[in-house]
């Protein structure tokens, strides 16, 4: 711990990683929380790993691979988002398709760029102590931007995903409230694929969420609770990562699953022993 | 009050969702101050039927309109009370925040409710007499207190049609009772209409009553008999005491 104090202080990548993984913590916690109680836990799994098509892309031509999530990432939630809402009884079928389509054109376009391709484990699995300082800064602009839409339509947000119909019947404009959540899962994810890589980011969205849910009774408490909790995660994950040389990205899950497993556990045995919750 | 608005009118109106009709030729009309009970068994299109009134589904064949517009047009005189099982009983939500809800129309578009919102909301609250409930979170409330909240809901959109899905489904008699007797106290000011499979209480409490089952077996204008009961349910129903004015 001491010693983590240490290179914290001296070694700026290692600051840069902790920036990151505060400013993740916090879309991670308010968006993670509308992907967990709207249930769309797949169709964010759908928008994440199609962006690698997008990374994929963008690094063949030269420009920055974290550009192309942005784009495609965006470009999967209005996709993925009309699909879901045109043909939901094949949903996840044709979502599933997306996903493997995504992936699998990223991988054509990151193997026929030419040079060492180190890049594609680092997209995949995340490699959070390489990021420049550069790109902090942007990271902070897309986290200001997702925390500025969500208090201008909380309570939109928190109508649609609690009572869609009721919603409509309001003057809401359902459809494209929905489209709108799907974007800033869009934007989430890309923040997150920096901290954890592409394959994981679907984690670091629902498990601090999940964990909240057990002790929260509203939604703002919900995602101010989950983003503590990813806090939490995400720095206990680097600092336990750095000594033995582990991957962080995996340790922040692996913290993170089993924070979330004990509170499963906890909470059934006080469910148990109580009867019920409240 | 003066001469009646027609507040309903359905007439001739076919629906299915994607095979047979599940409503057929439905002619129907709803006047100011009724308290209109829909009453058929499971499956017959009673929902579906209140669902088209609100605009939310569009009938294949004839009309409908709501104080003598598009539904869609009207949804701003409309409030609705679904079944609260469709409801998920584990969103974290509080009382309060379901309530407001129904405030969306008239709050303003982006940021948060006015004060003026939440005023409206208490009031409401009051009126369904669940005021002490305002923080609780929705999912851990008994099925009669979800119901009352989701009449505050409904109210504090100030309606002048109220409709509503088996409001008392899975509730036991009391309760049952003082949800009605709320009910009534409201029909001196709002047209309901009621969408129950149970015509215990049904009866005491509604001014007219129709039997859906697919087609229209009774209409409100007609004399309610045991015959009648009986064609709609397709077979001999228990039939408590009947006190309709019809």
């Amino acid at each position: 711990m001491l010693e983590f104090i240490e290179v914290l202080k001296s070694n700026g990548f290692m600051q840069n990683a902790f920036v990151i993984g505060l400013l993740a913590s916090l879309a991670c916690g308010v968006i993670g929380t509308y992907v967990v109680v709207k249930r769309i836990v797949f169709i964010s799994g759908g928008i994440s790993h199609t962006v690698l098509g997008g990374m994929g892309i963008a690094y063949f031509y030269g420009y920055d691979p974290m550009h192309g999530a942005l784009v495609s990432a965006l470009l999967a939630a209005l996709i993925i988002g009309f699909v879901s809402l045109r043909y939901h009884q094949y949903e996840d079928t044709i979502i599933g398709a997306l996903w493997a389509i995504g992936m699998a054109v990223g991988i054509l376009f990151i193997y026929k760029t030419p040079g060492y391709n180190v890049d594609l484990m680092s997209y995949l699995f995340g490699n959070i102590l390489l990021v420049e300082r550069a790109s902090v800064w942007q990271l902070a602009g897309l986290d200001a931007l997702i925390i500025f839409l969500v208090l201008l339509f909380y309570k939109r947000f928190l109508a649609v995903c609690f009572d869609e119909e009721y919603s409509e019947l309001q003057g809401v404009g359902v459809v494209s409230t929905y489209l709108l959540l799907l974007c800033l899962i869009a934007l989430t994810v890309v923040i997150l694929i920096q901290v954890v890589g592409i394959i994981l980011v679907i984690a670091l969205l629902t498990l601090p969420a999940a964990t909240a849910r057990y002790y929260a009774r509203s939604l703002g408490k919900m995602m101010i609770l989950a983003s503590i909790l990813g806090a939490v995660f995400t720095s206990s994950g680097l600092m336990v990562s750095y000594g033995p040389n582990l991957p962080a990205g995996a340790t922040i899950i692996v913290i993170a699953g089993l924070a979330y497993l004990l509170a499963t556990v906890l909470k059934g045995l006080a469910l148990r022993f109580h009867g019920s919750s409240h | 009050m003066n001469k009646k608005e027609t507040v309903v009118e359905v007439s001739h109106v076919d629906f299915a969702y994607d095979g047979p009709l599940v409503l057929e030729d439905i002619t129907l009309t709803v006047e100011e101050g009724d308290f209109l009970g829909v009453v058929g068994p499971n499956g017959s299109g009673k929902t579906t039927l209140l669902k088209i009134i609100l605009g939310l589904l569009h009938p294949m064949r004839g009309q409908v309109r709501v104080f003598g517009q598009a539904p869609e047009k009207a949804r701003h005189l409309i409030s609705y009370v679904p079944q609260h099982a469709d409801l998920d009983a584990s969103f974290p939500i509080s009382v309060m925040d379901v309530v407001l809800i129904g405030r969306l129309r008239k709050a303003p578009a982006l940021g948060r409710y006015r004060k003026s919102d939440r005023q409206a909301a208490e009031e409401a609250m009051r009126e369904a007499e669940i005021e002490t409930l305002r923080n609780r979170r929705f999912g851990t409330l008994s099925g009669g207190q979800k119901q009352r909240v989701l009449m505050a809901r409904a109210l504090v959109g100030k309606p002048e049609l109220l409709l509503l899905d088996e409001p008392t489904a899975s509730i036991d008699g009391r309760v049952e009772q003082g949800i009605y007797e709320l009910l009534e106290k409201l029909n001196e000011r709002v047209t309901i209409v009621l969408v129950s499979h149970d015509l215990g209480f049904i009866s005491t409490y509604v001014n007219h009553v129709a039997c859906v089952n697919r087609r229209l077996v009774c209409n409100p204008t007609r004399q309610i008999t045991g015959d009648v009961i009986e064609a709609c349910y397709g077979g001999p129903v228990h039939m408590l005491k009947h006190k309709c004015e019809l």
